[in-house]
């Protein structure tokens, strides 16, 4: 484990990550996948999970990531991601509620459009709550 | 000539007005430094997707399978046009001069003989075209009521333009906003969308060494997901110019109209002073003449 990766994880709105690390394991569309340095290039998309990044004498850090796709080239690893965010900032009871109140909000929409998005954030909690 | 007490009014009301550009312009600096950091913030992720995309897209360019979002739709009969502008006005010829650019490009456009569909970001711009082409506008959108302008606008308004070309509404797209260059100078310019224009200076990419990139999966589905993407991030990056843009124009705007406003009041001043001065001087001629008379 001598050698190092270089991982970048960044959103669209700012550079969530970007250090030296061990191993990072990725949610690919196809199937979870393991990079360590000198992995060869590859691109994939990703599916909505949870990005695991281990680094020698530092706790395991675990960030969920929605929507976006992972490079892998010589120089390291670049995750780009629409939607992130640690799982120590998620707390399960508090997803619930929202979940509860999103809920109210997909029944309550008078409009498609109000609809829609109360649905689609319905969607989107949900698949956090999946995660945790 | 005004009398005295018209003349002090207008003192006031002048020095009432400087107080407000002047509170204007400050509230535009730090707000135009807020928005110069989320534009620097936003840049790492662009730049990564431009460099992605320039690699994937050399390999396909000409292929037959290609994407719509990128090929095209092999006709150019119906523009659609995305004119981004400010909600606000008082920031100085920002929002006209990006108005001004989308309305030449939309008369070239008529003139020959293409059809023109219009959406609009931000208030003024809407307020612009509506006289001249408000038949053609799609689509309006505003931000009045947010503070700062996220992702999740931009996807709104890419997933929006989607659609419109999903349904086959319209073959190419340009957007229109205003490039931050610093704090004097805003650019307004035409980026096309769709199809998409491949950043310049991109090409080939990262070198990898020999490698080949493995896809998973691969190229066309990559690129099927990539392509709307992108789209969202050219929208969200042309809103973050033109907000900076636009505090930026109306802090130089607030600027001179805070110098004018002190310049007005010292010419006021010495009108004022002079026709007091005068006031006295005829008050004593004609008391000394009447004493005189005497």
């Amino acid at each position: 484990m001598a050698e190092k990766l270089q991982f970048d994880l960044v959103s669209p709105e700012r550079l969530l990550f970007s250090g030296e690390v061990d191993m990072v394991v990725v949610p690919g569309a196809e199937g979870d996948m393991g990079i360590m340095a000198g992995h060869a290039p590859v691109m994939s998309t990703l599916r909505p999970g949870i990005v695991n990044v281990d680094a020698a004498g530092k706790p395991q850090e675990r960030i969920f990531v929605r929507g976006g796709f992972a490079e892998v080239t010589p120089k390291g690893l670049t995750v780009l991601a629409e939607y992130s965010v640690p799982l120590a900032e998620l707390d399960a009871a508090a997803l619930d509620r929202e979940i509860s109140n999103a809920q109210e909000d997909v029944g309550d929409a008078r409009t498609d459009a109000k609809r829609q998005a109360a649905q689609e954030k319905l969607d989107h909690l949900k698949q956090l709550r999946q995660v945790l | 000539m005004a009398s005295l007490k018209d003349l002090r009014n207008r003192i006031a009301s002048v020095k009432a007005t400087q107080k407000i550009t002047k509170a204007m312009q400050m509230v535009a600096a730090a707000k135009l430094r807020r928005a110069q950091e989320a534009a620097e913030a936003a840049r790492p992720y662009a730049e990564r997707m431009d460099r992605v995309l320039a690699n994937l897209s050399t390999g396909m360019a000409g292929r037959p399978d290609a994407p719509a979002l990128l090929a095209g739709t092999g006709k150019d009969n119906v523009h659609l046009v995305v004119v981004a502008t400010a909600d606000r006005g008082l920031c100085g010829g920002f929002n006209s001069s990006i108005a001004r650019l989308a309305r030449t490009h939309i008369r070239k456009l008529i003139g020959e003989g293409k059809t023109v569909k219009i959406v609009t970001v931000g208030r003024k711009g809407r307020d612009a075209l509506r006289r001249d082409y408000g038949d053609k506008i799609v689509k309006s959108y505003e931000f009045t009521g947010i503070r700062q302008i996220g992702f999740q606008q931009a996807e709104d308004i890419s997933r929006a333009v989607l659609e419109l070309f999903e349904a086959g509404e319209f073959d190419v797209a340009t957007l229109f906003y205003s490039k931050f260059v610093n704090v004097v100078s805003q650019i307004p310019t035409a980026q096309q969308l769709i199809p998409a224009s491949l950043p310049e200076g991109a090409e080939g990419g990262v070198d990898l060494g020999g490698a080949v990139y493995e896809y998973e999966p691969d190229e066309t589905e990559i690129l099927k997901d990539l392509l709307p993407r992108n789209l969202s991030v050219q929208i969200f990056r042309a809103l973050l110019e033109n907000v900076a843009g636009e505090f930026g124009a109306k802090m130089s705007a607030m600027d001179s109209a805070t110098r004018n406003a002190g310049d007005m009041i010292k010419k006021l001043n010495i009108t004022y002073n002079r026709s007091r001065q005068a006031m006295i001087t005829k008050e004593l001629i004609e008391i000394i003449s009447g004493a005189e008379a005497l």
